[in-house]
């Protein structure tokens, strides 16, 4: 098809489901903690909005979480049925994690997320927290696991190759490989980035249209003071990371930043834009930044790094997608930092909530999070081929023995389905968010109890319902 | 070594397909029972008596699949590159039957057929192909040295597609029974005689799924009909019998709990026999579980962890069900 390989499109069939599958558990990372924050606010403030936003929010999390599960079925299965040689051979290390991933996080998830959910007039307030911050942990600990798993991947360790086969020797080597705590790190924060993003975003799009409560500002005022603190944090874990790439992964490095060799002992220029070419081995239309690019990548005037000609053409990740993916990457975090920024100097008068350039920018900046994550995914897996266990097995010998014409099928399949069905989800999403958050009616002291509290912790109730006008929405003007 | 990794490993995996078989079952079998009930508000009800549940449900085949990759990574990337087509036709029916829970709700009045559909059309795809898969792995997975050497389309075979329509039936029944147990009023009643005839279907699979296999199968008929065999797995038969009279019997007086516990019985009585016509292999015909068994070293870990934690996830599975425990009524919801 298309002259295109088995291997080709069992690659394209991967790449196509992760990259769907990644958007959601990194929403659902970000809105779980955000939910047992609100959750935990509501019981000790008492304040409504927080109850107001944690009902809003949990029934976007359930859409999200959903597509999230389905999503992640379809992965745990292609290891097996799409990268066979792959699962013979690394299965040893990969499966254990992976067991440990469902074990101590999915069963977590799926245990507590049923009362989360629907459980609001069913277990006490108390109970209902808890069941909250365990989902919240539970997506934590898959982090934890599958980052795990994909770090060994990139910088294997704790092992040995007995038969052909990897051998695990020492477990904590294992985990504890040395790129984990980076990546770790770097896509826990990016989930929580791209959650304040998209949360920040749903707010402004209500305060450009003139809809205007506590509880829409207190979700704009928390993800901005997330951005604010969290994305320059951020960009300090990146080039940590990066450094520790540079020492395990020197291709990658010089693939991202297009570097072909060093010219005597000059320090390294940055290129900000080009188009590095891997026929002619050599970044066409460069603008560069003297000496930046050491600065950057050693922390020193003139130090060097290896560039791509010295790896074997066979051995050399694809320049020209990384050198993008990861300049996409960088440019959106820069893009998050200042947006946080801004948004400090509008909080004097409270000017945040009415500034509408602003207000434009924290909309048009919703999806930045989670195409900045998919950027990065790209750089870091692209930049690990042709290898798919770094240095021990090729990508071309760890793909299934299938043919075209089912690989083909079933890709088809998946396209068509993903679109229609994920498309769909957001949309869904979107509707949610459009709605806003519904600002219950004060109730009395003494009042009816818990038991009466018109709590719709999952918007299951009908579409008339919600939309019908509701006097609350506008308590504040 | 005195203990065999393996051997504590197959249990484990048979434990957790089992639950999911149980669990996912009976939530499944909801989808395929949608078309008898063209009530939105009955739908309502039937779709809200398992939704806290069912994505803890699918967790257990996530677990099966993982403990396999862990302990058995020959059997993993064999197994499931065999049965590709059918596993990704699976997959693509829990797909569309997950969202469902969720989008149902979300849909207007003009959207919601659609996702009604979606629910009835995954579930009875996800189930049939869940298994043409397992017969597919019963009659035996072509293999020259370790590499699956049978073709794509090798499970579009008359055992397979039977065993497809076998599962469709087990989990229609659970489905059925479970509704029994969590609805009251007409559904109920509408539930209860379809049970009455679903059953009798139910035995008829089982029974045709027990002649096929030794029939074609010497080294089955061997396992079953051979002395002491014989004696040592009489019950399994007897006991179905006794089930399904059981089922029969609580199905006429009132019954609440009562079928949907027969009619785990008869599903566990029937994965058990599987099971026993397939011991010890792991890729039927030939290879065994110790023949594919991952390093002792990676099956210890993931051993100590299993052991440990398994309990505390039933523990909250069961706290998770008493939560919701008790009938789900008209316009209730949990919402």
């Amino acid at each position: 098809m298309f002259g295109l390989t088995a291997l080709d499109l069992a690659r394209i069939q991967f790449a196509f489901t992760i990259s769907f599958h990644i958007v959601f558990p990194a929403i659902t990372i970000g809105l779980a903690a955000y939910l047992a924050v609100l959750e935990g606010c509501w019981l000790r403030t008492k304040r409504p909005h927080y109850r107001d936003l944690y009902h809003f929010w949990s029934k976007i999390f359930a859409v999200n979480f959903g597509m999230g599960v389905v999503s992640g079925l379809v992965m745990a299965y292609q290891f097996g049925t799409n990268w066979s040689f792959f699962s013979e051979f690394a299965g040893s290390i990969t499966g254990p994690l992976l067991t440990y991933e469902v074990l101590t996080a999915f069963f977590l998830e799926a245990g507590f997320l049923g009362v989360m959910l629907f459980g609001w007039n069913r277990v006490g307030p108390g109970l209902h927290f808890f069941a909250t911050v365990m989902v919240a942990l539970g997506t934590l600990i898959s982090a934890t696991w599958i980052l795990a798993s994909n770090s060994w991947m990139q910088t294997p360790a704790g092992f040995e190759i007995i038969d052909g086969r990897v051998v695990p020797t020492d477990w904590f080597a294992v985990i504890f490989n040395p790129s984990f705590p980076y990546r770790l790190l770097h896509m826990s924060v990016a989930a929580f980035l791209a959650t304040a993003l998209f949360v920040g975003a749903s707010a402004a799009w209500h305060l450009l249209r003139g809809r205007d409560n506590q509880a829409i500002r207190k979700m704009l005022s928390m993800a901005m003071w997330m951005l604010l603190i969290v994305a320059p944090i951020q960009a300090v874990i990146g080039d940590l990371h990066g450094l520790n790439t540079l020492k395990h992964q020197p291709a990658k490095i010089a693939a991202l930043e297009g570097h072909w060799e060093n010219h005597g002992n000059e320090g390294l220029p940055l290129l900000l834009f080009g188009w590095p070419d891997m026929q002619r081995e050599e970044t066409r239309f460069a603008v560069t930044v003297p000496r930046l690019g050491s600065l950057i990548l050693t922390h020193t005037w003139d130090g060097q790094i290896q560039g791509l000609k010295e790896f074997a053409p066979e051995d050399r990740p694809n320049s020209t997608i990384l050198f993008w993916s990861f300049r996409v990457m960088v440019g959106l975090g820069l893009l998050m930092i200042a947006l946080g920024a801004w948004s400090l100097l509008l909080r004097r008068g409270e000017r945040l909530y009415r500034a509408r350039a602003f207000l434009h920018m924290a909309l048009w900046m919703g999806p930045a999070g989670v195409i900045a994550i998919l950027a990065g995914w790209y750089t870091t897996e692209v930049g690990r081929q042709p290898w798919v266990v770094y240095g021990l097995q090729r990508t071309a010998d760890a793909v299934s023995p299938h043919g075209v014409p089912e690989l083909a099928l079933t890709l088809g399949i998946f396209v068509i389905a993903y679109f229609f069905v994920f498309g769909v989800g957001i949309a869904y999403m979107m509707r949610l968010v459009r709605k806003g958050p519904v600002l219950e009616a004060p109730r009395p002291e003494g009042g009816p109890g818990r038991e009466h509290t018109p709590a719709r912790p999952l918007s299951a109730v009908d579409d008339d319902e919600v939309l019908a006008p509701n006097p609350a929405a506008r308590t504040r003007s | 070594m005195g203990i065999d990794l393996s051997l504590l490993w197959i249990v484990i995996i048979f434990f957790g397909v089992m639950m999911y078989v149980v669990m996912d079952g009976f939530d499944l079998g909801i989808g395929m029972l949608f078309p008898f009930i063209p009530d939105r508000h009955d739908r309502d009800v039937m779709m809200n008596t398992v939704a806290p549940v069912w994505d803890g449900n699918e967790t257990w085949l996530v677990l099966g699949g993982a403990g396999l990759l862990a302990a058995f990574p020959l059997a993993y990337s064999v197994v499931l590159s065999a049965l590709y087509l059918p596993l990704m036709l699976m997959l693509l029916g829990l797909i569309f039957r997950g969202v469902a829970f969720e989008f149902r709700f979300k849909a207007n009045d003009r959207e919601r057929p659609v996702w009604d559909a979606s629910f009835i059309l995954g579930s009875a795809t996800a189930s049939i192909f869940q298994g043409v898969a397992l017969g597919a792995y019963i009659d035996g997975i072509r293999m020259e040295g370790h590499r699956f050497a049978g073709g794509p389309l090798d499970w579009l075979a008359p055992f397979p597609l039977f065993c497809g329509v076998g599962l469709m039936v087990a989990y229609t029944v659970l489905g059925s029974t479970w509704l029994i147990m969590k609805t009251e009023g007409d559904l109920q009643q509408r539930m209860i005689r379809l049970t009455g005839a679903l059953a009798w279907l139910l035995l008829a699979v089982i029974a045709v799924i027990s002649l096929w296999t030794p029939l074609t199968h010497p080294e089955i008929a061997e396992r079953w009909f051979s002395l002491p065999n014989l004696f040592w797995f009489a019950p399994v038969p007897i006991l179905v019998v006794l089930c399904m009279l059981m089922l029969m019997r609580a199905l006429r007086r009132e019954p609440n709990m009562a079928p949907f516990l027969y009619a785990l019985g008869l599903v566990f009585l029937g994965y058990s026999g599987l099971a026993i016509s397939v011991w010890p292999n792991i890729i039927p015909p030939g290879i065994s579980i110790w023949d594919a068994a991952g390093p002792p070293q990676s099956q210890g870990f993931a051993l100590v962890g299993a052991l440990f934690i398994i309990p505390f996830i039933l523990m909250y599975t069961v706290w998770a069900y008493y939560v919701f425990r008790g009938k789900v009524r008209h316009g209730e919801g949990y919402h």
